[in-house]
């Protein structure tokens, strides 16, 4: 169906259709906004953490969304400041996953702290020493550029141009958007690398421990390098994910291929860099402080085996790096794709074991058992809702803004 | 990490506890319940769930009867100097400033009325000696009216953790400002709760820096070591046992490598 209110020129499902796929996700929705205020007011004795897991499923999963999220600010610097033009098909649906990501991570975050209602202390009784002051100013304001992004965007609903002074708004906006782009650019660089620098900092704890050039250790690069090869691929699975479930083609196929070459060798510079640095760590990091590379892979309750590094580097690191910096891999879809899903897999473990397996990791030998931690079902649920809650906003996005610039010449 | 203001006579408080002494029974954890006003549960049967300001474990050599041997080890706070003395692995990362390095003592502070609960310090501790507060808490009938009034109680949802009983600390400082000698805060003046309860006398408190101190000859025993002090943390605690599967429990080593006491000599 048409109406004034969707973008010119393409079609969308009747309403009832729209609400019956909307329906799933609120039913989420509304369980998790359940659990947060159970949280909220009962206090964090409603998740499974206790004092060995004082992080845990909730700080992976922010850790995970905002080097997802990531998709955002690399898109914005390839579009605006290095001025790549195919990129800017793309770069509307970007913005808002970037949206849905980064709005998500502060929910969680205000989620996961014991006294909410002082969560403002940590921008007035700043410590600017802090990995986490760093990341908590960093990503607030990040927030904020991004929806300065998105709000052209939604000015753009045919409805609400015909107001002239949105109309001019959107279009002086879209004028000076390469300044907020460089500001998001420039902030993300940095949060991106604090979370890196969150356990790299944490010379009490080996697993995570790393040296660095002044004061950042060697994961805060490593974070930010990660998290902008395979933010982009993260916008353009959802974006074919998107293509999937609409039966539409929405961007053409070079936009991918070019996202897919980019990231394909970013990919590939880090996890070289990657593997340099955990064989440094497990040569002469982890062995000064009396510990080899098996004291962390081995004696655990099952999951913790060197599988789970060879899972990171090997399998979801080279192989889909390799497969997508060659031209016949980028060509075939199916590659492709398979090869941005191990890259979005990699990342996730990557972010899972410097959050969790630092914790689980025994550090007193009279204390040989390794922590256990299994997330309570408020943990659970509140993990998934950026995921009901993203599948809410970028439906109504796509139903009524116009996210993607090709998709009228696609879907004649 | 606060600068020692010029008229201050900078101390080093720190701990020296005899593992060969300690007979585990555990007069030190009550002594600090007490006097720090810790909160219990009804039900304590999870112990990553307890707070506990020191907690004492139970080591053994993992030999069978009848070569088993056991040591009890009383875990306070290491009160880390960390690296280069005032940066302890807890404080730089906290992102309020709800934990501090007190140069004047080496003590370092918990501020739970600034703490908002994030627990990055916790995951910085590799001592576990950071507890967080997950209930409200709620003292037995009357009981409340047995607390102690000179440390406040915590609330739900922040960090705390030993503070060497810092209150102790004040009231000498003030008793020898009123006794006009500011700077003079002998060594019986300022005692920690569980030193002076401990029975067997296996804990020794004072100024590490001061030959005066006892702490100050047994630091420098030749079995004195430091719990994990390869991570460079740089304790405050110090801990004393002949025994060498004692100083190998409490340290990692690869397998070419031996205890500091024990290096190239038969144990």
């Amino acid at each position: 169906m048409t109406t004034p209110a969707f973008p010119e020129g393409v079609k969308r499902c009747g309403n009832g259709q729209f609400i019956l796929w909307l329906l799933p996700a609120f039913l989420v929705l509304l369980i998790a906004v359940y659990a947060m205020f159970r949280v909220w007011f009962y206090g964090l004795n409603q998740t499974n953490m206790n004092d060995a897991y004082g992080f845990a499923i909730w700080i992976w999963a922010d850790l995970a969304v905002i080097a997802l999220g990531g998709g955002a600010f690399f898109s914005g610097f390839l579009a605006y400041i290095i001025g790549v033009k195919n990129v800017k098909n793309i770069i509307n649906f970007a913005v808002v996953l970037g949206v849905v990501c980064y709005t998500s991570a502060l929910l969680i975050l205000g989620l996961d702290v014991g006294q909410p209602l002082r969560g403002w202390f940590i921008f007035w009784h700043a410590n600017i020493h802090s990995m986490l002051t760093e990341v908590a100013f960093c990503l607030t304001i990040y927030l904020g550029v991004l929806i300065v992004e998105f709000i052209p965007v939604i000015l753009e609903n045919p409805k609400i141009q015909k107001n002239r002074f949105f109309h001019h708004m959107a279009h002086n906006m879209h004028e000076i958007m390469a300044v907020f782009a460089a500001t998001g650019v420039f902030l993300s660089f940095f949060h991106q690398g604090s979370l890196g620098g969150v356990p790299g900092v944490l010379y009490g704890r080996p697993f995570a421990f790393r040296e660095g050039l002044f004061i950042w250790p060697w994961t805060f690069f490593l974070f930010t390098w990660s998290a902008a090869a395979v933010g982009p691929l993260f916008t353009a699975t959802m974006c074919r994910l998107a293509e999937f479930i609409t039966g539409k083609r929405l961007v053409k196929d070079d936009v991918y291929r070019l996202l897919a070459k980019i990231s394909g060798w970013m990919l590939l510079t880090y996890i070289i860099a990657k593997s340099i640095d955990t064989i440094y760590w497990a040569t002469v990091t982890a062995p000064a402080r009396g510990f080899t590379l098996m004291d962390f892979y081995s004696n655990n309750p099952a999951y913790y085996g060197i599988w789970i590094l060879i899972a990171e580097i090997l399998i979801c690191g080279f192989l889909p790096a390799l497969i997508l910096i060659t031209q016949k891999g980028r060509e075939n879809k199916k590659l492709l794709f398979g090869a941005a899903i191990l890259a979005i897999i990699g990342l996730c473990i990557n972010r899972w074991v410097m959050v969790l397996q630092v914790l689980a990791a025994p550090l007193k030998p009279f204390q040989e058992e390794w922590f256990v931690y299994s997330p309570a079902w408020t943990e659970v649920i509140t993990t998934i809702l950026p995921v009901a809650y993203g599948i809410i906003l970028i439906s109504l996005a796509y139903r009524f803004l116009p996210l993607f610039p090709q998709e009228r010449e696609l879907n004649p | 990490m606060q600068k020692i203001p010029s008229h201050t006579k900078a101390r080093h408080y720190g701990m020296v506890i005899d593992l060969d002494k300690c007979t585990g029974c555990a007069t030190c954890m009550v002594a600090c319940y007490s006097e720090n006003n810790v909160s219990f549960r009804d039900d304590e049967s999870v112990k990553l769930l307890s707070i506990n300001w020191i907690q004492v474990y139970k080591l053994t050599n993992g030999k069978p009867f009848p070569d088993t041997e056991v040591c009890y080890l009383p875990q306070p706070c290491m009160q880390c100097d960390g690296k280069d003395f005032g940066h302890p692995p807890c404080v730089s990362v906290c992102p309020a400033v709800a934990t501090d390095f007190d140069s004047p003592t080496g003590i370092v502070s918990q501020i739970t009325t600034r703490c908002f609960g994030c627990r990055y310090c916790m995951a910085a501790c590799p001592y576990h000696s950071r507890k967080f507060n997950w209930w409200d808490p709620v003292w037995p009938a009357d009981m409340q009216n047995y607390l102690s009034p000179d440390v406040s109680p915590r609330m739900r949802g922040v960090i705390e953790k030993c503070t060497f009983c810092y209150h102790r600390f004040q009231q000498a400082r003030q008793k020898a400002y009123a006794e006009g000698n500011p700077e003079d805060i002998g060594e019986d003046d300022y005692q920690t709760a569980c030193t002076q309860a401990c029975p067997s006398g296996a804990i020794t408190f004072g100024d590490l820096d001061d030959p005066a101190h006892e702490v100050y000859k047994l630091k420098n025993n030749r079995y004195a070591f430091r719990l994990l002090e390869r991570l460079g943390t740089n304790p405050s605690v110090y801990y004393l046992s002949t025994r060498k599967w004692v100083h190998r429990a409490c340290d990692n080593y690869l397998e070419n490598e031996e205890p500091a006491a024990f290096a190239n000599k038969q144990a």
